[in-house]
């Protein structure tokens, strides 16, 4: 596992409502993959509370990260940390303690982009080399392919994302977040019990798609009372994944690449693994899913991200280091792929 | 009515599949929407079969409102299939990067024109694409595939037609992305006016924020 020679990232990622740290070798073995979640008491994330959180949890989340990995603090080559997209108050507590550690250690800071760490930790475990892919989270839904020196965005959601709509119609429904349970979990249980498809609306405009008219016409159904909630749950997801599955595959037809790949919280679900991988035998394409533990917001997947960046010669200045809330994926050269 | 054989594959898209068939002695091309079997039936049923039915009515008002698309020749909603005429030509997104500047603002701006005569017979195509318009032999340029498209006048349904066109250029042409949008919005206003385009484009501007397109505010340190 460790040996002398070897050199570590450490990253931090925050950017919701999970503080991780994972510590990744330059050789792309994940040693450490630490987190704790911020655990609403009602309603959704609360930017603030969360980052309360975040400041509370982080230094038992290094700790349990560098006992995990079994290295000193000293070993450490470089610091990275998601530098957006996300929300606010989340974002700097997770900068501010990758600044410090990085200055105290006079060690390099990588600045990475989260939705890219979700792509990267994706091929990194599945072997996949130039996948199509799906990236459905709380925060983001699109599908992305490289080209030419960038991810290039092929369709995204023109309004919330699928993870944020399961959600909101999930704590409509009188779910609640239990810890090992997330609401889409608890979702997608009811949803397998589900048998009446309950029409709702599918709306899918070029390769983009919108999903907060399906969210408000799914919270109608089941304030009005006269389906199942398993139905409602059933056919939301039904209607949801549809929707970016249909978008995935015009993605693929389009770019003719061989590979797919479905990254993110929202990755987790069965129901919409087997939909994709549908789809990818239809167009000849490898399928993988991101592994379980890499799938929600984690501190590997920025670790891992941060050594591709940093080995390809990308080193981001304390002076700018400001966290970036809207920082799009086809913004970032991906100076690592060619 | 007579059988249609569907011939000959021509594409096999995500949406649907086109086949080069004869028909009574003409080329003709079937447009067939085969189930998809990752959706629950009823939902794959119901999105083919209105799809297969709006799309030739839009073909139709597009064609009033001077906007040439392929003659509808047969229609199947049970096999979810179209028989249209068989445009020969090139497809735009193919075009694009293999003529010259001049050749390519010149495109540009009829594409814009034809977008702006959709628009103003409330029109949306819903997948405005460069795979989707085709240069035939004589210089028409024509637009297809209106399966994602609407009737409507408002100017949200405008403003996501032309973000999504913005979208496909950058995606797809990102080299003169820019360019050509700019010159795609010349020839919508030379149709349309500039104050429609103005507000055209001041609604993607809002869509653009809405979404998770831009950083709207200055990033904060």
């Amino acid at each position: 596992m460790k040996q002398k020679s070897e050199q570590y990232c450490l990253g931090v990622e925050s950017t919701a409502d999970d503080f991780g740290v994972g510590i990744a070798t330059f050789k792309g073995d994940i040693l450490a993959n630490a987190s704790s979640g911020y655990i609403p008491e009602e309603g959704g994330i609360h930017p603030r509370e969360a980052a309360r959180h975040h400041a509370e949890a982080a230094d038992q989340v290094l700790e349990e990260a560098l006992q995990k990995a079994d290295i000193k603090p000293k070993d450490l080559a470089i610091i990275a940390f998601a530098q957006g997209p996300g929300l606010g108050p989340c974002l700097r507590t997770g900068a501010t303690v990758a600044r410090a550690l990085a200055s105290y250690l006079q060690i390099p800071l990588v600045g990475v982009n989260h939705s890219i760490a979700h792509i990267e930790i994706g091929k990194l475990a599945t072997a996949a080399k130039d996948p199509v892919t799906l990236y459905v989270s709380g925060g983001n839904t699109m599908v992305t392919a490289y080209d030419c020196g960038r991810y290039r965005v092929f369709g995204e959601t023109l309004d919330i994302a699928l993870g944020n709509c399961l959600d909101v119609f999930a704590r409509e429904a009188g779910l609640k977040h239990q810890k090992g349970l997330p609401l889409g979990a608890a979702l997608e249980q009811l949803a397998a019990k589900g048998e009446k498809l309950v029409p709702l609306p599918y709306v899918v405009k070029g390769m983009d798609l919108s999903l907060s008219g399906l969210l408000t016409a799914a919270t109608t159904a089941l304030r009005k009372g006269s389906n199942r909630l398993e139905d409602i749950c059933y056919s939301l997801q039904e209607n949801a994944f549809s929707m970016v599955t249909e978008v995935t595959e015009r993605a693929l037809a389009h770019t003719e690449k061989k590979e797919g790949l479905l990254t993110g919280g929202v990755a987790a679900n069965r129901r919409l693994q087997s939909m994709l991988a549908e789809i990818a035998e239809e167009h000849d394409a490898r399928f993988s899913v991101v592994p379980k533990q890499f799938a929600t917001d984690n501190g590997a997947m920025i670790a891992w991200t941060g050594v591709l960046a940093y080995t390809h010669g990308v080193v981001t200045p304390v002076e700018e280091s400001f966290v970036k809330l809207r920082w799009r994926v086809d913004k970032v050269d991906v100076s690592w792929l060619k | 009515m007579a059988e249609v054989t569907w011939g000959t594959l021509l594409k096999k898209g995500a949406e649907a599949s086109l086949f080069l068939a004869d028909w009574h002695g003409r080329r003709v091309v079937v447009k067939a929407r085969f189930p998809k079997k990752y959706r629950p039936v009823a939902l794959d049923e119901r999105i083919r079969s209105y799809r297969t039915a709006h799309e030739p009515q839009l073909m139709h008002d597009a064609k009033l409102a001077g906007v040439p698309t392929p003659t509808i020749f047969l229609v199947d909603v049970g096999n979810a299939a179209i028989t249209m005429e068989f445009v020969e030509g090139k497809q735009i997104k193919q075009l694009l990067s293999s003529i010259s500047r001049a050749e390519r603002c010149e495109l540009c701006v009829r594409i814009g024109e034809l977008i702006g005569k959709l628009h103003g017979h409330g029109v949306i195509h819903g997948d405005l694409t460069t795979s989707n318009m085709i240069l035939n032999g004589e210089g028409k340029v024509f637009l297809v595939d209106f399966g994602l498209g609407e009737k409507n006048t408002e100017l949200e349904a405008k403003g996501v037609d032309l973000h999504l066109m913005k979208r496909a250029l950058q995606s797809t042409h990102y080299e003169f992305a820019e360019e050509c949008f700019q010159n795609v919005m010349h020839g919508y206003a030379a149709v349309l006016g500039e104050e429609n385009a103005r507000a055209v484009l001041e609604k993607i501007r809002e869509i653009e924020r809405r979404g998770r397109y831009v950083a709207e505010r200055k990033e904060e340190a």
